[in-house]
């Protein structure tokens, strides 16, 4: 009879290490408040108002109904730029035909980065802002929305190029929720990320 | 007698472990430090913003005009495998000439890169055209 509950134990163990713990949908991310009616109010992306390549103004209707990956950047950036910008284009080509999916990079020095500027960059690039915004705006405003991406993006002279920022890459969805984030200069971590973007896409 | 022979061995069992050192070393260094954050860890560079020296033409074609770029920088159009970049490089003036070559030559190493070992005499000459920017020691 003992052997029996033991056995029983055992094989229990057993499945309990196969259950898949990764939960099927990404956690919304961020503060929670409570509302008047006791519901849960979600951290969410403020309304903004932006500037693209194109000379378009990008808003929050810009992403209606689609996701999107935010970072942050600057042209003449000489440290992490580069590579999280190198993480971005990975992305862009991985979900290129992904109507849902869009890429949103922030400058955090408008003051240089021009439409033109940023034209000349996505150009270069070969990306289209159809697919990838890259913004300029009020430079107050830029770095006040960082906040809301859990990005910090400030000037500071004693910062290589004159400005500071994190090199994050961050997931929003259509209800503009963080859902995910990844360090855009680590491709290790932008891969786990790519099938963070799956899991979200696949949401209903 | 005896103990001459072993020190002959040892002599030479040192000099195999020594050839088997990457020579370089330094060079990857600073390549991490002053130069990966843009060429990228990889040599690839950024699409149609900064070149690559993963396979670079110009690395094979123009060795002479490395030196100064690392030194001094560069500023407008270079081309590259066919590809016309035009991103500004800032300059590493505090590089000194040995560490100049030591990165030329990992990057002559790395990456599939099969081009030419260059000296350090030969780079200074080369660094003579841009004699003029500063060395901050």
């Amino acid at each position: 009879m003992k052997g029996l509950v033991y056995s029983g134990f055992l094989v229990m163990l057993f499945f309990a290490c196969q259950t898949n713990f990764e939960p099927q949908t990404l956690p919304i991310l961020g503060n929670r408040d409570v509302g008047p009616n006791g519901d849960t109010i979600y951290h969410k992306i403020r309304d903004f108002s932006f500037i693209n390549q194109d000379s378009q103004v990008v808003n929050n209707a810009s992403f209606a109904g689609k996701a999107y990956v935010a970072d942050f950047f600057f042209i003449a950036c000489p440290t992490i730029c580069p590579k999280t910008s190198k993480q971005m284009l990975r992305i862009h080509d991985r979900f290129k035909t992904e109507p849902n999916l869009l890429l949103l990079a922030h400058s955090v020095a408008p003051k240089y980065d021009t439409v033109a500027a940023l034209n000349r960059y996505a150009r270069n690039l070969g990306v289209e802002s159809s697919k990838w915004h890259f913004v300029t705006g009020e430079q107050a405003k830029i770095y006040d929305i960082a906040g809301d991406y859990f990005s910090i993006a400030q000037e500071d002279p004693s910062a290589p190029g004159g400005f500071d920022h994190s090199g994050r890459l961050i997931l929003v969805d259509k209800n503009r929720q963080v859902r995910s984030f990844c360090n855009g200069t680590d491709p290790a971590d932008v891969d786990r990320f790519m099938k963070d973007i799956e899991k979200l896409l696949n949401e209903k | 007698m005896k103990n001459k022979a072993f020190f002959g061995c040892f002599a030479i069992a040192l000099l195999f472990w020594a050839c088997d050192q990457y020579p370089y070393e330094q060079g990857k260094i600073l390549y991490t430090n002053f130069c990966e954050n843009c060429h990228m860890a990889d040599g690839t560079g950024l699409k149609g913003l900064i070149p690559p020296l993963a396979g670079a033409d110009f690395l094979k074609n123009s060795p002479e005009g490395v030196p100064c770029i690392i030194r001094g920088g560069y500023k407008g159009e270079m081309t590259v495998n066919g590809v016309v970049y035009d991103t500004e490089m800032a300059g590493i003036a505090k590089l000194s000439d040995f560490e100049i070559t030591n990165i030329i030559n990992y990057v002559h190493t790395s990456w599939g890169n099969d081009f030419p070992i260059v000296h350090l005499k030969q780079v200074q000459e080369w660094l003579k055209p841009c004699e003029n920017v500063i060395k901050p020691f």
